[in-house]
């Protein structure tokens, strides 16, 4: 109790000595403190979202109108391929990693993780994974072949990343480039699983633990199962690629759909990886500002374990259109559509604790109340393309596209941006500027819903995906211009957010300890916290020790 | 408040290490499963020969070795925890000394099938799947051998202690892994083939 | 082909003509209703709470803290299983219906093999070879005969989609898949590969053409005779033979019998060339020949430097092969 007094008073911003830009430079370069690296796996996130998204752009041009020729079949798909791989395995993923790090140990009162020289490996692994797909740009075909990054989609499909249908090498640097942040993204896993099971504070038990690191820690469970099978099919196809082995080889007897269940056995939990993180922002941000307790905290924790548990038996809803078996199909239908299930648990809890609430809209809350809402159109979707049959009609078609955006977009990126939004004062002890970020939530997602919500239309028109041009007169043309005109509307959004990050650094408003009247643990330090976190490690009775402190006579270890 | 204890809720220290390893272990299962899946989804669908009965011995002397190497390693640890350093370094240099003769038994394997059945990674799928697995299993021992040499080199410049059994026990814990895998590759390689 | 037969422009699956299509129409409607409700609940308490339970300004009162509720907990997990489970059942009943249909004796067995980038059609029961367009005939009452279609690849992945006329099913090298359609009325329908097989999966598009049963047999037999060989052009004939066309194209009752391309017998019966990505006309056909890669970026066939004489000659030529 002393110890939190004490922070709680200290609320000045630390006015740190300034060091020359070099040894600041070098600071962060060999740094094993948790937040500095948190705070780089979130900046790199937001480096690559935006290369990403300049692809999409480049794309949505290509596809306003038919037969356009802005860009040329090759360089479409390769674009096509470098901004999913990109969007998953280094924005998605680092946002994850990112959080988790600057924020596990301050929720649960450590001074770390478990193992800060791992993390920082981790990282840098990372990055330089993401480096090395880049680097396919120069590397594959040398100069003359100046561009030809890997360009067989995000999922690779063998055999068409076989030596004789991919040949250069820009299809190595796919595997390679994901192959080396895997490891470090399963080094991460590790270090988090550890950290959360070892290095909670005096009182907090499991049971208290906050529901944002229940989540990540069931995630980083979850990564620990899923990444390393894709770790060891991209073995395989290295295998294939440079040693002649077979495994994909379906000229040698090899398996074509092999691959699909070794990529989709990881590539469907991965996407409740991305998820999951989401899931724990608004676990945190729509309590604080609902001015309520989480509604259902053990029923909430019990269906993270579900997802967690039965996303890794839907993978064929992935390959429905392969061919399977009846039986088979008729499985994994029941099983996806069983995720929808804990989902809404978790949902309905997130509605539970805004009824009866006093809801402050504040910049956070405005993107998780918009995240309910898409992300259950998107989750909607997602179990109309869990029906088998009218998945035959929509697999690989526009309609998934649209799918995969509104759970990617309306579910991850509005929550990330909500805690951007949310922690950027405890990080960098400034407030982002509140009108900018109004504006940056309302051309975003305007944007947002012009892009995505007609999408669905051309697929349910029979538009594939993955295609650099389409015949005039079939009745897309109108839909792609519409959609293409949305992500305008996105960018001059994402234009907003810049601006409000830049400026906030230099001149936002001062933010204090505890600028949300939250109630975690990482509220109780200075912001930005001091490299030790906590001067004392704090002792906890509740799941909400701030609000123990604030509300003395209405303490909630009274009802846990 | 501050009545509560002063460690964490319940947590040993030493859980560090433990969980860490775990942990890895766990990502090391499931890159091994796939390699098995794979061997097994494609276990009599090459489309030439040589097929596994053909050419596969069980490597009995093998198995003999690794398994014997859990059994010293746990010894080794047992006379650490008395603190018997001597007693330690005798059934730890057994261990490596398994280990290796694993390894030496895999080598002449390979020479064998390489060299004088021709079977290769490139020759069919189960020459594909049989090196990939087998190899990444001799891949783990080889690493697992360098940290045991590791451990050895520190325990003979005496900086290896009785207080240090907890880390020491981490690491066989990897051992013991690399054993189970053996005896799933065991089954699922050599016992197939026959 | 008969001439008023229509060609349906939107591949669009809520117009389906065909058994397999339809029943995905009325799976579509059970869930496209619950979602439609769903999200209108969900939407509704989310405004509800935004309006009724906002914070007025200045109002810093600590509402009452409320940590959750069995009973209403209970009811929110066990009415999403209900409705999961009569989707289920709905899914499984349909998968039944389409997957496990067996093909009547009468059917006509159709081989589709996917290539990069265009499609070879085979009609093993009646030896007719042809590229990128599909006849089958209508299954009318009283002379019902659905097809079904055996799909293979020559390569990568591709997938087979009409979405009028059934859903897709992929095309997996080294995998025999099978589908089958049964359409109901007359026309043309389109579709395209479903999935990424490298440069050109755009243009890699299907035409499905259905005839009447007679219009249909009458195709049969026209597909069946060898190649025309018109005197006027066998200049062009020459040219063709003589280059090295008769590589990858066949044509029948000439020496040309490579398969690397489609088959070019009865080029003329078709509407597009380098499977939709022109239309078959003069202009087209000769640009095609000088140079695949204007047309369709990529293709496999490459450009064969041909002199313009030798060009005109082999355009007239393949302009003979109705
Ligand atoms: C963040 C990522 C994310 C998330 C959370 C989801 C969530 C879900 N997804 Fe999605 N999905 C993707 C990312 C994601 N998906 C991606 C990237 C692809 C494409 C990959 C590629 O091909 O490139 C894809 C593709 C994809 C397919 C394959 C389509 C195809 O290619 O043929 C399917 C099919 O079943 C599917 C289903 C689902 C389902 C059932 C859920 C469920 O988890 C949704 C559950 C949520 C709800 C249902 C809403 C809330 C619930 C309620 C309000 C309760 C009441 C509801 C009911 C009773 C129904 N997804
Ligand atoms: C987190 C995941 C994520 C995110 C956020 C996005 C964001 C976007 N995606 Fe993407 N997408 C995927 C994941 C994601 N995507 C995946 C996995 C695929 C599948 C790939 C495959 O098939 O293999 C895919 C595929 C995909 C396609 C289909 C390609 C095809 O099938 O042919 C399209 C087409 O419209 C598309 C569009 C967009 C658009 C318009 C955005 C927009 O929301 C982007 C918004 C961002 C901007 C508009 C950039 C703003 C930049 C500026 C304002 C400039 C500032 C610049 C500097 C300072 C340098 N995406
Ligand atoms: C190396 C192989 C190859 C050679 C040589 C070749 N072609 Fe082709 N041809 C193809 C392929 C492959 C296609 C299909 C291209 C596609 O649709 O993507 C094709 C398509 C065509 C088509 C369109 C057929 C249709 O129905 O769509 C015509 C016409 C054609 N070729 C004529 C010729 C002529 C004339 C020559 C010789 C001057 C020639 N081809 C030489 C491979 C070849
Ligand atoms: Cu063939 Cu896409
Ligand atoms: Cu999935």
């Amino acid at each position: 109790m002393a110890v939190l007094d004490r922070s709680l008073a200290s609320s000045s911003p630390g006015e740190a000595v300034r060091l020359p830009v070099a040894s600041r430079l070098h600071d962060w370069v060999v740094t094993a403190d948790h937040k500095k690296l948190g705070l780089m796996y979130i900046a790199s996130g937001l480096v690559f979202f935006l290369v990403a998204g300049v692809m999409a752009s480049m794309m949505r041009i290509q596809l306003a109108f038919p037969q356009n020729d802005f860009l040329g079949p090759n360089t479409f798909n390769r674009l096509m391929t470098m901004h999913g791989t990109t969007m998953v395995f280094f924005v998605g993923m680092p946002m994850f990693f990112g959080f988790a790090n600057y924020l596990v140990p301050l929720q649960i009162g450590a001074r770390d993780l478990a193992f800060p020289r791992l993390n920082a490996f981790g990282f840098w692994m990372f990055l330089f994974g993401g480096l090395l797909l880049y680097f396919s740009a120069i590397g594959s075909e040398g100069l003359y072949g100046a561009g030809s990054t890997p360009d067989v989609g995000w999922f690779a499909y063998a055999p068409l990343t076989s030596r004789t249908f991919s040949r250069g090498n820009a299809t190595d640097y796919w595997i390679l480039g994901i192959l080396l942040s895997s490891v470090g993204s399963t080094a991460t896993a590790i270090n988090l699983v550890t950290t959360v099971a070892t290095m909670r504070c005096p009182g907090m038990t499991l049971r208290r633990m906050p529901l944002f690191v229940w989540i990540l820690w069931v995630d980083a469970i979850l990564v620990l199962f899923v990444l390393s099978p894709l770790t060891a099919a991209q073995v395989m196809l290295l295998f294939d690629r440079f040693l002649g082995a077979h495994f994909f080889d379906t000229q040698a007897g090899g398996s074509a759909v092999l691959w699909q269940h070794f990529f989709w056995f990881f590539g469907h939990p991965e996407v409740y990886v991305l998820i999951l993180p989401a899931f724990a922002i608004a676990s945190e941000v729509i309590p604080v500002f609902s001015r309520k307790p989480l509604f259902g905290y053990p029923i909430m924790v019990a269906a993270t374990i579900c997802i967690g548990m039965i996303s890794m038996s839907v993978w064929v809803h992935h390959m429905f259109v392969v061919g399977l078996e009846p039986g088979a199909n008729t499985f994994f239908a029941a099983s996806t559509m069983a995720i929808a299930v804990p989902t809404g648990i978790k949902i309905f809890n997130w509605l539970g604790t805004m009824w009866g609430g006093r809801i402050r809209f504040r910049v956070p809350m405005l993107w998780c109340t918009a995240f309910l809402v898409e992300f259950v159109l998107a989750g909607l979707t997602g179990v109309i393309l869990a029906t088998v049959p009218i998945d035959w009609q929509l697999s690989d078609s526009y309609f998934v596209v649209a799918h995969f955006h509104f759970v990617l977009i309306g579910g991850l990126l509005f929550n990330i941006f909500a805690a951007i939004y949310y922690w950027f004062p405890k990080a960098t002890g400034r407030m982002l500027d509140e009108g900018l970020g109004r504006k940056h939530f309302f051309w975003f997602v305007l944007g947002f819903n012009l892009t995505f919500l007609p999408m669905h239309v051309p697929g349910l028109l029979g538009m594939p995906r993955r295609i650099y041009t389409y015949m005039p007169g079939r009745g897309w043309d109108a839909w792609n211009l519409v959609v293409t005109a949305g992500v305008a509307v996105q960018a001059v959004g994402i234009l907003f957010f810049l601006w409000n990050v830049i400026s906030s650094l230099r001149g936002g408003e001062p933010a204090g300890d505890d600028p949300w009247d939250a109630w975690t643990l990482e509220w109780a330090t200075t912001s930005p916290p001091p490299e030790y976190n906590f001067e004392e490690i704090p002792t906890v009775r509740s799941r909400r020790p701030l609000w123990d402190l604030k509300h003395p006579e209405d303490p909630d270890w009274r009802w846990e | 408040m501050s009545t509560a204890a002063a460690t964490g809720p319940g947590v040993p220290e030493n859980m560090r290490g433990r969980i860490g390893m775990a942990s890895l272990i766990v990502a090391e299962i499931s890159f091994f499963a796939v390699f098995i899946v794979a061997y097994l989804f494609y276990l009599g669908k090459s489309t030439t020969g040589p097929q596994p009965g053909e050419v596969l011995k069980t490597p009995i002397a093998a198995t003999i070795c690794l398994l014997a190497s859990s059994v010293t390693i746990a010894i080794a640890l047992r006379a650490l925890r008395a603190g018997s350093l001597g007693g330690f370094r005798a059934w730890w240099l057994a261990t490596i000394l398994l280990g290796a003769g694993f390894l030496f038994a895999t080598a002449l394997e390979w020479h064998e099938l390489i060299h004088e059945r021709g079977l290769t990674i490139a020759t069919n799928l189960f020459g594909t799947t049989f090196y990939s697995l087998v190899g990444f299993h001799a891949l783990h021992v080889t690493l697992g051998l360098c940290m045991l040499a590791f451990v050895l080199a520190a325990s003979l410049r005496g900086r290896l202690q009785p207080a240090d059994a907890e880390r020491t026990e981490i690491l066989s814990w990897y051992w013991h892994f690399v054993d189970a895998v053996w005896v799933a590759v065991f089954s699922v390689v050599y016992l197939t083939a026959r | 082909m008969n001439p008023g037969s229509p060609v349906h422009a939107i591949p669009d699956m809520f117009s389906p003509v065909s058994a397999p299509a339809e029943a995905i129409r009325q799976l579509w409607w059970l869930l496209g209703g619950i979602s439609g409700a769903i999200l209108l609940i969900v939407g509704g308490v989310v405004w509800w709470c935004a309006t009724r339970f906002r914070a007025l300004p200045g109002e810093d009162r600590e509402p009452p803290q409320v940590y959750g509720s069995n009973q209403i907990e209970f009811a929110w997990t066990i009415v999403p299983v209900l409705i999961v489970f009569v989707l289920f059942l709905a899914t499984a009943r349909t998968i039944y219906d389409v997957q496990a249909m067996a093909p009547p004796a009468d059917a006509l067995e159709v081989t589709l093999v996917g290539h990069q980038w265009w499609w070879e059609i085979r009609y093993p029961g009646l030896g007719v070879v042809t590229a990128n367009e599909l006849h089958v005939p209508a299954s009318v009452p009283g002379a019902k005969r659905p097809t079904f279609l055996t799909l293979e690849s020559a390569d990568v992945i591709h997938s087979f989609w009409v979405p009028q006329l059934a859903g897709k099913t992929d095309v997996v090298p080294a995998r025999r898949n099978r589908t089958w359609v049964e359409p109901t009325e007359t026309g043309t329908f389109l579709g395209q590969c479903a999935e990424f097989c490298g440069t050109q999966h755009a243009n890699m598009l299907l035409r499905v053409v259905v005839d009447s049963p007679g219009d249909f047999a009458a195709w049969v037999e026209a597909q069946k005779r060898p190649a025309v060989a018109d005197p006027l052009v066998a200049a062009g004939r020459a040219v063709f033979e003589s280059t090295s066309c008769v590589n990858c194209h066949t044509v029948a009752g000439t020496g040309a019998k490579g398969t690397f391309g489609p088959d070019l017998t009865h080029l003329m019966s078709r509407t597009t060339i380098a499977s939709g990505a022109a239309d078959n006309v003069h202009a087209q056909l000769r640009a095609w020949i000088v140079d695949p890669h204007a047309i369709k970026p990529g293709a496999l066939m490459p450009a064969m430097k041909l002199p313009d004489d030798q060009v005109d000659a082999v355009t007239a030529y393949l302009s003979t092969l109705r």
